[in-house]
């Protein structure tokens, strides 16, 4: 951030969520999660530690809420005054939702958060000084910060462990705040491919970890630019909109057919993850 | 009730009786330093060892990422702004009592400032990269990000500290000209004589040292204002429930002149009895000091009334939510702790009887601080423990020892250093109180009928 480029692109500073005056022009990184397939497997939790270099923080730690889960699943319980929920627990998992306007982008002192032109809320670990304001402002809490440092003194990873590291992905030390990346590692790969191609990234090119193990295919990820990708169209059937506040589920009586919400969407971050409402019985 | 200050003392008498507070301590004195460095090293022990092991040790966890420290260094820098109301708005509006008084809260203020400071590096997870917040010109044209709070928050202190430091600085000069004269070798009298910057009390020297204190004075109080509005922006600029207020910034003013004031009567009352101090600090004083406080606590009262009603009365269901579980909740009696201490107990000081009652104001005093110091820590964890997200709902969190070595040694630190300023330089300003009594015997000669105070 020069002055220079401050003082000239001004206006890119002012708005209040770039989508809607400065569009995304060749990608918008987005996902959608289907909560109706979920099955609360961790599939996408384990592949997320595989994929990232994610410590295993061990039994003591993870109590104390030092975790490093970038994808978590959550578990809600629908008791209705019954011992035992009638349909066991309703499952979610939370990763970061990469908010068009995110609260932890203006709160980083140094700037280590910031957005980037593909629509990914990025983290520069070499910036962060672990003030934790981050953290503190994400209304998701899908922020994690190394308590420890887990690659040396705590050697999460001892020899011969240490070979399964992603070679693509930093081995985060002490002190500073990560989170899901969409697993950028692979996107920036996707992307230089198909600029060699003189092409764009096409749907199902590229991957996240979750979204490849998950078993049931309840993630879909995509570019919602590209008009053929299959996140686009959920997005599009649910009529969820990028640059809204409420959505026509909510809007509308007569949309009840419709699953698609956005997560504490009234607090105006405008993220980037759809999830599709869980059909229980009740409400068929 | 009686004068604030006796019209019949000598100039001659003011000037023993303060530079008899520099001479060497007694035992006592260097029992109570040695204590504060132990505390200190409290403190250095447990930085030491969170630096080495990571911030986890503190047991903060990843929905509860700031505790004590944040909130131990909103008390500090609340502290601060007493001096700044005693020196510079007083100063302004002509309050006469402030004289004897002023001097020690400005050094607590400065003292003060230079502890929060501290906080602010501890609680940070890579210390060593802390020169990131600030602007430094860079070949990568790398600069802070100037929309966050914390960087106004860096450059509010900053500024400040620099310029209180300055302010108590200026008005000691000519009383660090009269230690100068009156001290005759070792490295007192060299020190005396190069900070007095050659003062010889000529006509011309006095002119430009009244404009440049007030000139300090103005530029003081907006910055004081300021200041605690950043830090109380860090909150209101957020949108956690519980933070998400708008009358955070006068909210938390009130809050700091509220303790600043405690903390001067706390200090009024050491001072007065170990220095024997009770011809200058003296008890009509002491009512003056005390019925501000009193209005400054009903202020700080209304203000979180308003704070709560807004919120109650208010469409925001998690803020409600954040509200109740803070009156209902694992921290409950802390919450409620903080209403009797910041806002039942003040109540006592409208009362003439205790208005001069040293033991037990300082007594209340210092419980008007630990209240002070709940409601930090009350708008900071309680937050984390009930925010927008369920997620972090069922997750508990109490401080380790290690954030409760480094708060109490912030303590020793804030004691060290008052200390050490109270035998190197005059606590008593003595050209101020030399005026206080002077204007004092005017007023007589010109209005021999009038009695009793003005």
């Amino acid at each position: 951030m020069s002055i220079t480029n401050l003082l000239e692109n001004w206006s890119d500073f002012r708005q209040q969520h770039p989508s809607d005056e400065r569009p995304h022009r060749e990608y918008k990184w987005a996902m959608s999660i289907d909560l109706d397939s979920c099955t609360g497997c961790n599939a996408c939790s384990v592949a997320c530690y595989a994929e990232n270099n994610l410590p295993v923080v061990g039994k003591e730690k993870f109590a104390h809420g030092h975790s490093h889960h970038w994808i978590r699943i959550e578990r809600y319980w629908d008791n209705d005054g019954r011992e035992f929920a009638d349909q066991g627990a309703q499952f979610l998992p939370m990763l970061c939702q990469h908010c068009e306007s995110a609260p932890c982008e203006t709160v980083c002192p140094v700037g280590a958060t910031n957005h980037t032109a593909d629509g990914l809320n990025s983290q520069v670990y070499n910036r962060c000084v672990g003030s934790r304001y981050c953290n503190a402002n994400c209304p998701y809490k899908a922020r994690y910060f190394n308590w420890y440092d887990y690659p040396t003194t705590d050697n999460v990873w001892p020899e011969p462990m240490n070979q399964q590291l992603n070679p693509d992905v930093t081995v985060r030390g002490k002190g500073v705040m990560e989170k899901c990346t969409f697993c950028v590692q692979r996107l920036t790969v996707a992307k230089s491919n198909a600029r060699s191609a003189g092409r764009s990234v096409l749907d199902g090119e590229v991957q996240t970890a979750c979204q490849q193990v998950c078993p049931t295919g309840a993630i879909s990820f995509g570019n919602l630019v590209d008009p053929l990708a299959k996140v686009g169209k959920q997005w599009m059937t649910q009529q969820v909109e990028l640059n809204k506040d409420k959505q026509a589920k909510d809007a509308e009586e007569k949309a009840v057919k419709l699953r698609g919400y956005r997560i504490l969407e009234e607090l105006r971050t405008y993220p980037s993850v759809m999830y599709l409402e869980q059909l229980r019985e009740s409400a068929i | 009730m009686g004068k604030d200050i006796r019209e019949d003392i000598a100039w001659a008498q003011i000037n023993k009786d303060v530079l008899k507070s520099l001479e060497s301590p007694r035992r006592m004195y260097w029992v109570i330093l040695f204590i504060a460095i132990a505390m200190i090293g409290v403190a250095v022990g447990s930085e030491v060892y969170q630096y080495q092991t990571g911030m986890g040790v503190s047991n903060k966890n990843n929905s509860h990422v700031w505790g004590l420290y944040i909130a131990t260094f909103i008390f500090w820098i609340g502290m601060s702004h007493s001096g700044t109301l005693l020196s510079a708005i007083l100063h302004l509006m002509h309050a006469d009592w402030r004289k004897p008084i002023y001097r020690f809260a400005e050094a607590m203020t400065t003292f003060s400032l230079m502890t929060a400071g501290l906080f602010v590096l501890v609680h940070l997870g890579r210390l060593w990269m802390v020169y990131y917040v600030m602007p430094y010109p860079n070949e990568r044209w790398v600069w802070p990000n100037f929309q966050s709070p914390l960087v106004w928050d860096m450059f509010a202190i900053a500024t400040y500290l620099s310029s209180s430091v300055l302010f108590l600085y200026v008005g000691m000069i000519p009383d660090l000209a009269i230690c100068r004269d009156n001290i005759h070798a070792g490295w007192r009298k060299k020190l005396y004589t190069v900070m007095s910057l050659g003062w010889e009390g000529t006509d011309r020297q006095w002119r430009n040292f009244r404009i440049t204190y007030l000139t300090i004075a103005c530029f003081l109080i907006p910055l004081a204002v300021s200041v605690h509005s950043i830090v109380a922006s860090d909150f209101a600029m957020s949108n956690m429930p519980g933070w998400h207020v708008t009358s955070f910034p006068p909210y938390f003013v009130a809050g700091a002149l509220y303790s600043g004031c405690a903390a001067i009567i706390t200090l009024f009352i050491i001072l007065r009895y170990v220095f024997k101090f009770e011809e200058y600090m003296t008890l009509p004083i002491m009512k003056k000091l005390v019925r501000l406080t009193f209005a400054i606590a009903m202020v700080w009262t209304y203000l979180n009334l308003i704070e709560f009603a807004s919120v109650w009365y208010g469409h925001d269901q998690t803020a409600k939510d954040q509200l109740i579980f803070k009156a209902t909740g694992p921290y409950a009696p802390f919450f409620w702790a903080m209403i009797f201490f910041g806002s039942i107990l003040p109540l006592m000081l409208a009362f003439k009887r205790f208005q001069t009652h040293l033991p037990i104001l300082f007594i209340v005093s210092i419980l008007l601080n630990v209240g002070m110091w709940l409601e930090r820590w009350m708008i900071i964890a309680p937050s984390f423990a009930h925010g927008h997200y369920p997620w972090t709902w069922d997750h508990d969190q109490w401080p380790s020892l290690v954030q409760w070595g480094i708060v109490f040694g912030s303590f020793g630190w804030f004691t060290l250093l008052f200390m050490v300023f109270c035998k190197v330089f005059p606590s008593v300003s003595m050209y101020e109180v030399k005026e206080m009594v002077y204007h004092r015997s005017l007023a007589l000669k010109h209005k021999p009928a009038v009695k009793g105070d003005y």
